[in-house]
């Protein structure tokens, strides 16, 4: 995957993740390109399409677009199953989740994509594991405990599963 | 000084800003904040204030300040700093600033600490924007971590190998040894990871490729065993096992198996299996059938194994998904040269494709169906094709009239239906097909003999319906110059209607005044006047104009009429004759010195010619439009003339005149115009680019105006040239341009 967007009806921007090096300049402009070329899709049209030199999977859940943008040899359909799970991720975690949610918890939104693809890839295949990596880190952030060297926190060096 | 907001009171007022310039103003407000606490505010703050600072940025304002705060929060020891800071450098820092290799350090620390959260973020920021050189410096922190036995951290360590050996594939060495034990482990993650490695190794190597071969069986192991034990709710989807995992060995083993039948033989069977038993009722079984049907094509596999591909591809034409539908037909495409008789097979379902509402879809409908014609099938594909292209959309029109031409020429049964299929494309699309229609449609019928009368008869009625669509309109008239006299006879295969030799010169004439026509098509039009002029009088002793030779292929037909229209038009009929047509051949010889050139065929009208469709034979226009001189210097005078054609409304035409009543030649001369937006402007080639000296023949050109608006019109004019050895160049607005040329 080169990229995923997460924008509003009305072309706001939720949520960009960029896994290609690209100026900002740059990132701007596929940005509008993409988001108007999208949003002028009607409803009934399928969910994929081809932008330049790339395939664009998209859905759109309520009021939120899920943009991905895959290369060739990518499989459109199961990109449409990544997105289907990480919907399903945020919705676990948020409970019944919301555009809002993701608006005012958007840093939350990125650490619990940051736990499912890596790098571009899917890293993690079990809705569990993501969940349970996430708990973890949010409740290692509550405790405020400082992280010094393992010598005096040998305990915090918890096996996450 | 107005205190800083907390981050969701801050996103609160940034909402409830009713104007762009509202929100502007909060922003910067707060970001004087945001910028005086990361001067000297408190520390343990950092973070909340650079995730204020990620949400403006996400919505397109400057945040380059917060670059080195991230370096500072990624530095310090709580968990909640670094979590943010990470963020922030994934957000604002990439390979293209200098500042990204400072993290290099804190990256290095955080993943020798073992702590696997901390180590989970330094991981993924790496593998988001770590550049080469930070690739190459952390290259050994991450093998260690590969080799270690937390299922978390090694995933994410066997992830940020495949985004290492995409920025610095020198680091393939590293990590190519490590990949087959990897591969007997049983975590899905890293499972999945070791596989995502082994396809980027294998791509970039042959050597890997080669190397990777022998982990063909156990590749296959896995998958079947995916395939065969029972549900699993950790790793399903819709009762798929883990369809992003079979997926992915699906992908390596058609890399795998590519040009290799032992591989391929080793993985033919379980290809198979998931080929016949994966449920595709929902889409994650869709998606792992498509990447099997990719797989089989894509290796040495079985002939039956083929087959049993594309009838799955098949089946996913009638699916009533639309997205399966469209990777059906994208693959299908792939596959049509490959697999012809295959393909085949599914052509009724491909032509019901066509009615499809989506548009990607149908293109893709009709790109397949056009390589799916061939000797047996092609008339009543090209019905469906020509079903098509009456209602498709305007973008795929020129696509399939094109097709279903190529498709005619080389798949037609029989001259007749040959000509009639063209015929048919051009009144039903004449203004998509290519330039090189005319001359191929000329060049067929020429060449039937038998089929002359036919193809007259039949052009004429065409044309007498409709002049507007060029390639037909030059097609008719051609052919009525060349078989007119075979249109006043009946014709057997068509309607019989007889057809008056006032008919058709009124029809020809009708064609060469009309303002649809183009100046090749008036050229056309001449030509059939001038040539049934003679034809049609029957006169034995003046065949001037014999019916023409048939021209080779590819031959500029125009360039040979012109010349034998030339050579024949000097010796004129002596008998009387009530055409308008001779009035005009009559003047032609009757003036003297420059109209000796007979008006050109080529698309550039020469003087001449223009000056031939202002005599008196078209009517006068109502109310004429007085002239108007815009412009002179040194003894060089610019003169527009106005038509306002009765008919169309919308459409004005000047006519720029160029004189030169001074002692030297003007050379060189453009003319360049410029209108209002709402108005549409079309400049004809001019008649020249110079004027001799003391008033030599002038230079005209004709501007098309389109104005349906009525929008009051303005006229701006660069001219340049060169005269009394200087070049001139003169931009100029013309004023008082009568009302009458727009109301």
């Amino acid at each position: 995957m080169q990229f995923m967007l997460l924008f509003s009806r009305q072309g706001k921007l939720r949520l960009q993740k960029w896994y290609v090096p690209l100026s900002d300049k740059e990132k701007k402009k596929i940005t509008r390109e993409l988001v108007q070329t999208v949003l002028a899709r009607k409803p009934k049209m399928c969910s994929f399409l081809e932008w330049r030199d790339l395939k664009i999977v998209y859905k759109r859940y309520a009021s939120l677009y899920f943009c991905c943008a895959i290369e060739d040899q990518d499989n459109e359909l199961i990109t449409l199953e990544i997105i289907h799970r990480y919907v399903e991720l945020l919705d676990k975690y948020f409970g019944s989740v919301c555009e809002l949610d993701i608006i005012f918890n958007f840093e939350k939104a990125y650490f619990i994509l940051d736990e499912f693809l890596l790098g571009g890839e899917v890293q993690e295949t079990s809705k569990k594991n993501v969940l349970k990596a996430i708990e973890q880190a949010d409740l290692l952030q509550e405790n405020r405990i400082r992280i010094t060297a393992r010598v005096s926190m040998g305990g915090l060096r918890k096996n996450l599963y | 000084m107005v205190p800083s907001l907390k981050l969701h009171d801050f996103m609160e007022e940034i909402r409830g800003a009713k104007t762009q310039a509202q929100e502007r103003e909060v922003i910067q407000k707060e970001c004087a904040h945001i910028r005086a606490s990361f001067r000297d505010g408190d520390p343990l703050q950092r973070h909340r204030q650079l995730t204020k600072l990620l949400y403006v940025h996400m919505l397109g304002y400057p945040a380059h300040f917060g670059q080195m705060e991230c370096l500072k929060l990624i530095a310090s020891p709580r968990f909640i700093d670094k979590r943010v800071g990470y963020l922030g450098a994934m957000l604002l820092l990439d390979e293209r600033h200098d500042a990204h290799l400072l993290i290099t350090n804190s990256i290095k620390n955080d993943l020798s600490q073992g702590i696997q959260p901390v180590q989970g973020l330094a991981l993924c920021t790496l593998s988001t924007m770590g550049s080469a050189e930070m690739c190459r410096d952390l290259a050994t922190e991450v093998e260690k971590l590969l080799l270690q036995p937390g299922p978390y951290v090694r995933k994410k360590a066997i992830l940020t190998a495949v985004h290492m050996v995409r920025k610095a594939p020198e680091l393939s060495d590293i990590f190519l040894p490590l990949c087959a034990k990897l591969l007997h482990e049983h975590h899905h993650g890293i499972l999945l990871g070791t596989i995502t490695l082994i396809m980027e190794l294998c791509e970039r190597s042959p050597a890997a490729l080669r190397h990777f071969r022998k982990v063909v069986p156990k590749l296959v192991q896995i998958l079947r065993t995916l395939v065969t034990t029972g549900y699993s709710t950790e790793h399903s989807i819709s009762g798929i096992s883990d369809p992003f995992l079979q997926v992915q060995i699906l992908r390596l083993l058609r890399i795998l198996g590519r040009n290799h039948e032992k591989s391929s033989e080793t993985m033919n069977d379980l290809l198979a299996q998931v080929a016949t038993n994966t449920d595709t009722s929902r889409n994650a079984g869709s998606a792992v059938l498509f990447e099997t049907v990719l797989t089989i094509m894509d290796i040495h596999s079985a002939a039956g194994l083929r087959v049993l591909a594309v009838n799955i591809l098949g089946r996913f034409l009638l699916n009533s998904d639309k997205n399966i539908r469209y990777v059906a037909l994208t693959s299908l495409l792939k596959l049509v040269k490959s697999d012809h008789s295959a393909v085949q097979r599914h052509r009724p379902t491909v032509v019901e494709c066509l009615r499809e509402s989506d548009a990607s879809l149908s293109r893709r409908a009709l790109e397949l169906s056009l390589a799916l014609v061939n000797s047996s099938n092609v008339r009543s594909m090209t019905q469906e094709l020509q079903a098509f292209l009456e209602s498709c959309p305007p973008d795929l029109r020129a696509d399939c009239a094109s097709g279903i031409l190529l498709a005619a020429e080389r798949f037609a049964p029989t001259k007749r239906w040959h000509i009639d299929t063209i015929l048919h494309v051009l009144t039903t699309a004449g203004t998509y097909v290519r330039d090189d229609a005319v001359a191929n449609l000329t060049q067929l019928i020429g060449g039937a003999q038998e089929l002359h009368a036919y193809s007259v008869h039949r052009l004429y009625h065409a044309l007498a319906e409709d002049i507007s669509q060029q390639p037909l309109v030059q097609v008719a008239t051609w052919c009525i110059g060349e078989y007119g006299d075979f249109l006043l006879e009946n014709c057997e295969e068509t309607e019989p209607l007889q057809v008056e030799e006032e008919e058709v010169m009124a029809l020809l004439e009708k064609v060469l005044q009309s303002h649809m026509s183009l100046p090749a098509t008036r050229g056309y039009a001449l030509t059939a006047l001038m040539k049934l002029s003679t034809r049609i009088q029957g006169d034995t002793e003046a065949a001037i104009l014999e019916k023409m030779p048939l021209v080779e292929h590819g031959g500029p037909q125009t360039d040979e009429e012109a010349k034998e229209s030339r050579d024949d038009t000097a010796p004129v009929p002596t008998e009387p004759q009530t055409s308008k047509l001779l009035d005009l051949l009559n003047l032609l010889d009757d003036t003297s010195g420059d109209t000796q050139q007979p008006p050109s065929l080529n698309p550039s009208p020469e003087g001449a010619l223009v000056h031939l469709l202002d005599l008196p034979c078209a009517p006068p226009p109502p109310a004429p439009i007085p002239n108007l001189k815009v412009f002179e210097r040194e003894g060089v005078q610019l003169n527009l003339s106005f038509t306002r054609p009765p008919g169309t409304p919308a459409l004005l035409l000047i006519t720029v005149t160029t004189t030169n009543s001074s002692e030297d030649e003007v050379t060189h001369f453009i003319c360049q115009a410029a209108v209002p937006k709402s108005v549409q402007l079309q400049l004809e080639a001019p008649s020249g680019n110079t004027v001799p000296a003391q008033d030599g023949p002038p230079i005209t050109q004709l501007f098309r105006i389109l104005n349906p608006n009525k929008a009051p019109l303005r006229l701006k004019l660069r001219l340049t040239y060169n005269h009394f050895g200087q070049s001139v160049q003169e931009i100029f607005e013309v004023n008082n341009l009568p009302v009458k040329t727009w109301q």
